[in-house]
């Protein structure tokens, strides 16, 4: 059975040094998959050269089995691959309906021609683009509708920019999410509600998820698999359980006991 | 990538006719795109060298304060030509001033320090009151901001000048003897102007070398580029760094300056335009916050400028090439930040403006 | 608003004389520098008031009422007392005022002992009798003395006056002066109403308001005022509070009103209306063009004018029979579509290698095009495609068969530039709230992460590239039918940097903005050959537009009339801190920080 997104022998290295080295995975569709490690392990570079703005030094990125290797990240992101970024970067200064429309852009077609001569279909897939918007936004509930859809994004709150930014993601309907740290700097409550909501991302939209996180609790109640990183080699995989009595893990996360230093 | 093959094989092609044109002028080659081919004669070629090379290190003093703003501060200040224009100006104040006493023909040498020293100090202080004036309060904002802030001050700049000394050319006052005759050095002839300008050039170049490489100042000027925060948390003044450092690349301009003066004795609003826009190409040449690459980017650029038109243009037969000096220069700048934007030896920027 | 404590009014002779001397000597070194630079001496010849005030004495006049103002200004900090304005206030900029008189005092005094001439041109007895009225040195200082300590404390008092005092003294001082301003305008539009009765009781017959009909003007620009007061704003919100049919409704009504007036209005207006209003058209046309690029797309090109000289070059080689090497003698229409073509084609092949550069590099690199473009049609290797600096003239007018509008025809040539300006103001208003412009917006914001979401940001970008050279290109066309000629340095880096100015001015990436921007500087100062209602000020309004751009980046980025989003943006910080004040509750969303109470995170 093929996977929906295989990684081969995947090498990053920055002038010598290796974010990553000999990464091999694979996702399959419909999974949540948590990448942990401690800070530095390229977490973070992994996501990059997946969704094309670091060019890996060697191996191959597969997703449906095509490589996606050398594409630009505006390809990949065509090809059904959307993020989110670890300090949240919306576009602050457009409109919280804007940020998910433009990110429609690449499942729209209309061009200049339309827009001048407000064609029909220019009018219909505006239409589309104004509901599908709607549609994703009033995923988060009460959160993001109503007065707050023409207000600059800026306004939001630090949890909202972060619920934002995953609609920005779903707005470019991908296959494969990937979420950079989605409850960095949120509350237990916050934390919770967004725990949820990725379930749902997949119950309800069927995305498969990557994610990036730190907090165990979210890990843990949410995703199939765990791979754990530590300077850049993949040093577990698994379910939760397994991963977190792994010692090579534990080791990564707290270091080596005393007797073995000296 | 067409206009890139394009220059390159049109630049490949004049070198090639020029040299054939060298070898022998009645050669088919030479005669293709020129039939008035002629070859250019050793004396005519090294008038070219040595007058690129003047004008080169003149463009190579300004680059400096380009090279050392970008270096600190990370934006372009598109005003430091006008700075150096402020300094011709002050230059041909003074100047005229001691002319009009006859001092300027009894004791030339005694002027000039004293109009150096002063151009120096007048084009320092407009560099200081610019960065604290426009600046400063810009330090934070997107990198677009001071840029377009900065062609505000040097439009304002330029048509202050205008207002207050009128539209006309100023001419520098007669040079001495001494300074207008041609000198042979190793079969090179040159003249006293443009050997004062190379020697004060040198001059200054390791005076600078001297503050930012061995002395405190020019330590904590590495570290400010490097990064400001971390620099202030180190006990820096971060800000006198940066007023100091607009003020080094002020004094440059003002040495530049004066030297311009004496070399093309005329002076109008609009002389730091050009200057300032090819001293801004041999920094990037050189590689921007790279303050060697500046002065080896600005003689690069100087000899270019002066020796392309009749080795490139010439021999393609385009006529009136000595009137595309500009367009030569500005197509350095262009080729440059399309083939090798770091420039010829690397861009030194601050951590906040690496990729 | 919170509440910000109110102290008493801080004793009267108890100053802070540190920021006194501080912008007194501001007001000084200003006043000096105004006056050296030529300003006084060239406005004097604009008169406002016949015989009273000239355009001279109010360049010098203003610098004392705004250091006053400033210098009594209390930054209102929250949680801090604030001392009410009052009597202390108005005797700081009294202070302020006199403290910057002094710059004038040594002025003349200098100017009467000392003739430096040589350099500077302005001084010497043309400024001194100016600066003096002619009236003696003594006079002069104490007149000045005087005068500037009275201003300084005008300036100052505006912070004393109660709102309704404060909006009659203002809109009394710029409605008298804007109707001077306007009174070439109103001159040439009269005659065209049969009003001429009228512009002869009001204006003075060698130029200027008469003292009578100043004080008239005076008193009916503030009652005015105050009749409309909070009518204008009222109505704006009752506009914008309608919804659906009804604001539908509304705005066609006023869009049909306001297409009327342009429309009307002309045909009552001279030569020097017409003539004005299509240079304000033909920069409008340009800023439009680089308001999608620097604007929306965020992309510095100072390299404009080359686009502008394509489109003019094109049109007169296609259509002049004195072309030197190439002369089809085409008519406009076609000759205009093929500059368009020429002029996307332009935009391509400068955008394409630049537009992967960093901004500023960018910037930098247009400009040098922008240069290398004019340096080719001035240099003697195209003189025989281009005519060299000649040029290419004999261009003739435009002919759409059914009329032919020439150069000299002005109202002809209003129209024809009204077309293309709603032409260029449709355009840019559609692009903008398409799928095109979201993109160009996000790529402004942030580029890495619009290419991330999907946008490919080298296609976007050239698009900006291609429709502002397609709409500089028009603007191009009609100057040189209208002037029927094209010289090389009708296209100097200055129309970059003067269409830039226009833009931030009037606010980037709003429409509205670039209107008034284009209104407000080309109308009343003039572009970069074209004279503006102002006329005297010749070379000065480059000046003007250096500081203009300045004081715009420093204090008001966002533009005069911003585009909504953009004035939150550039003001973000402070947003963010009233947001602050105001608790979070009303920024944030309000159940955040009830639940942010709970407990700590439990991260590992």
């Amino acid at each position: 059975m093929s996977h929906l997104l295989e990684i081969k022998d995947l090498q990053v290295t920055f002038g010598g040094l290796n974010a990553l080295s000999g990464l091999n995975f694979h996702i399959d569709e419909g999974e949540i998959v948590s990448v942990i490690g401690p800070n530095g392990a390229g977490k973070t570079t992994f996501f990059n050269t997946i969704s094309g703005l670091v060019e890996p030094t060697s191996g191959d990125i597969l997703f449906e089995d095509e490589s996606i290797r050398g594409l630009d990240p505006n390809q990949v992101t065509a090809l059904g691959i959307a993020r989110t970024f670890q300090n949240v970067r919306l576009f602050p200064n457009m409109t919280i309906m804007e940020n998910v429309m433009v990110a429609q852009h690449c499942r729209t077609s209309q061009n200049v021609i339309g827009a001048l001569f407000q064609t029909k279909a220019f009018k219909k897939e505006e239409e589309e683009i104004r509901e599908n918007a709607k549609e994703i936004l009033s995923f988060f509930g009460s959160r993001l509708v109503g007065y707050r859809l023409d207000q600059p994004a800026f306004v939001l709150s630090y949890a909202n920019r972060r619920r934002l930014e995953i609609a920005r993601a779903m707005a470019t309907r991908p296959r494969l999410m990937l979420l950079d740290e989605p409850v960095a700097g949120m509350n237990p409550k916050e934390t919770a509600e967004l725990t949820e909501l990725i379930g749902q991302l997949r119950s309800e939209w069927g995305f498969t998820i990557v994610m990036i996180e730190h907090d165990m609790r979210v890990v843990r109640d949410v995703s199939d698999r765990v791979v754990v990183l530590d300077h850049g080699v993949p040093i577990a995989q698994g379910s939760y359980d397994e991963v977190s009595i792994n010692p090579d893990v534990v080791e990564a996360y707290l270091g080596r006991p005393v007797e073995n230093k000296s | 990538m067409v206009i890139k093959t394009l220059l390159v094989s049109l630049v490949v092609i004049g070198v090639v006719a020029f040299i054939a044109q060298q070898i022998d002028p009645s050669n088919a080659f030479a005669q293709w795109r020129n039939p008035g081919a002629r070859a250019l004669t050793a004396d005519q070629f090294k008038g070219l060298v040595i007058s690129g090379l003047s004008q080169g290190v003149l463009y190579g003093l300004i680059a400096l304060g380009y090279s050392m703003v970008y270096g600190v501060l990370g934006f372009i200040n598109f005003a430091h030509g006008e700075v150096f224009m402020v300094s011709v100006y002050t230059g041909y104040i003074a100047s005229h001033k001691f002319a009009a006493n006859g001092m300027w023909e009894s004791n030339f040498l005694l002027c000039l320090v004293i109009v150096l020293v002063l151009a120096t100090t007048v084009a320092t202080a407009t560099a200081i009151l610019m960065e604290r004036i426009a600046y400063r309060p810009l330090r934070n904002s997107p990198r677009l901001i001071p840029l377009i802030t900065s062609i505000g001050v040097s439009f304002f700049l330029q048509n202050a000048v205008l207002g207050f000394f009128g539209p006309s050319t100023r001419s520098y006052p007669q040079l001495p003897e001494w300074l207008s005759k041609q000198y042979s050095i190793i079969t090179f002839e040159i003249s006293g102007t443009k050997l004062m300008v190379l020697a004060v050039t040198m001059v200054s170049m390791a005076g600078l070398w001297y503050l930012v490489e061995r002395t405190k100042t020019g330590k904590a000027m590495r570290a400010v580029a490097e990064d400001k925060e971390i620099a202030s948390l180190m006990g820096i003044n971060v800000n006198r760094i940066i007023v100091t450092t607009f003020g080094v690349g002020g004094a440059m301009a003002g040495v530049a300056g004066i030297m311009f003066g004496l070399l093309f004795r005329a002076v109008h609003p609009m002389t730091g335009f050009l200057p300032g826009i090819k001293a801004f190409t041999a920094a990037v040449v050189g590689g921007i916050g790279n303050l060697g690459g500046a002065m080896t980017g600005g003689i690069a650029l100087g000899s270019a400028e002066s020796i392309a038109p009749m080795m490139i243009l010439e021999p393609l037969g385009v006529p009136g090439v000595t009137q595309l000096k500009d367009a030569v220069a500005f197509t350095v700048l262009v080729m440059v930040l399309l083939f090798k934007p770091s420039g010829l030896f690397g861009e030194q920027l601050s951590s906040e403006d690496r990729p | 608003m919170t509440e910000i404590k109110m102290a008493p009014a801080a004793k009267v002779l108890d100053q802070d004389w540190r920021n006194i001397f501080r912008w007194g000597a501001i007001c000084a070194i200003t006043l000096v520098f105004i006056s050296l630079v030529g300003m006084p001496a060239k406005l004097d010849l604009r008169l406002i008031i016949n015989p009273t005030l000239s355009l001279g004495y109010v360049s010098l006049f203003w610098i004392p009422v705004m250091f006053g103002f400033v210098a009594s200004t209390h930054i209102a900090l929250e949680g801090m007392e604030v001392s009410r304005p009052g009597m202390r206030d108005v005797l700081t900029g009294l202070f302020t005022g006199l403290t910057g008189s002094f710059g004038l005092v040594l002025l003349i005094l200098g100017m009467n002992n000392f003739d430096i001439t040589d350099p500077l041109v302005n001084w010497g007895p043309p400024l001194l009798d100016l600066l003096t009225t002619g009236r003696g040195i003594g006079t002069g200082i104490l007149g000045w003395m005087a005068a500037s300590a009275f201003l300084g404390m005008a300036g100052a008092s505006l912070h004393v006056l109660t709102p309704l005092l404060r909006r009659i003294v203002s809109s009394a001082i710029l409605g008298m002066i804007s109707i001077a301003i306007l009174e070439d305008a109103i001159d040439d539009l009269s005659e065209g109403f049969r009003l001429e009765w009228l512009v002869d009781l009001i204006y003075a017959k060698r130029g200027g308001l008469t003292n009578k009909s100043a004080i008239i003007v005076a008193i009916v620009m503030a009652a005015v005022s105050v009749l409309a007061q909070g009518k204008v704003k009222k109505a704006k919100a009752n506009f914008f509070a309608l919804e659906g049919p009804a604001r539908k409704k509304w705005s066609v009504v006023l869009f049909a009103g306001t297409a009327a007036v342009v429309i009307i209005l002309p045909m009552f207006a001279g030569g020097y209306v017409n003539s004005l209003l299509a240079n304000v058209g033909i920069f409008l046309l340009l800023a439009l063009g680089l308001n999608i690029v620097v604007g929306l797309a965020g992309i510095l090109d100072l390299g404009y004018v080359a686009f502008f000289a394509v489109g003019g070059y094109s049109t007169a080689v296609l259509t002049s029979p004195q072309s030197p090497w190439f002369a089809p003698e085409i008519g406009f229409v076609p000759a205009l579509l093929v500059s368009v073509v020429l002029a996307g084609i332009a935009g391509l092949a400068i955008g394409a290698p630049v537009i992967r550069m960093r901004g500023d590099y960018l910037a930098i690199v247009t400009l040098g095009f922008g240069e290398i473009i004019r340096l080719l049609f001035m240099s003697d290797f195209l003189k025989p495609y281009f005519g060299g600096a000649q040029g290419i003239v004999n261009v003739p007018g435009v002919e759409l068969g059914f009329l032919t509008i020439s150069g000299t025809d002005p109202k002809g040539v209003f129209y024809l530039v009204l077309a293309f300006s709603a032409l260029a103001i449709y355009i840019s208003w559609r692009l903008q709230a398409s799928r095109l412009g979201r993109s160009w917006m996000a790529i402004r914001e942030d580029e890495q992460v619009a290419e991330a979401m999907g946008i490919n940001t080298v296609n976007s970008k050239l698009m900006a590239f291609v429709v502002g050279a397609v709409l500089a290109s028009f603007a191009g066309s009609i100057m040189v039918a209208r002037v029927g000629s094209v010289f090389p340095n009708s296209f100097m880096i200055l129309v970059s940097i003067i269409i830039l100015v226009v833009v931030i001015v009037g606010g980037m990436g709003s429409i509205p903005g670039v209107i008034v921007g284009s209104f407000v500087l080309i109308g009343v100062l003039g572009g970069p050959r074209q004279p503006g209602l102002l006329q005297e000020f010749g070379q000065l309004k480059l000046l003007i537009y250096g500081a203009l751009l300045v004081f715009m980046m420093l204090k008001r980025p966002e533009g005069l009339v911003p585009s909504a989003r953009r004035s939150q943006e550039l003001h973000q910080d402070e947003f963010l801190q009233d947001a602050w004040f105001k608790g979070d509750d009303e920024a944030d969303g309000s159940d955040e920080q009830t639940a942010s109470a709970e407990g700590e995170g439990a991260s590992v």
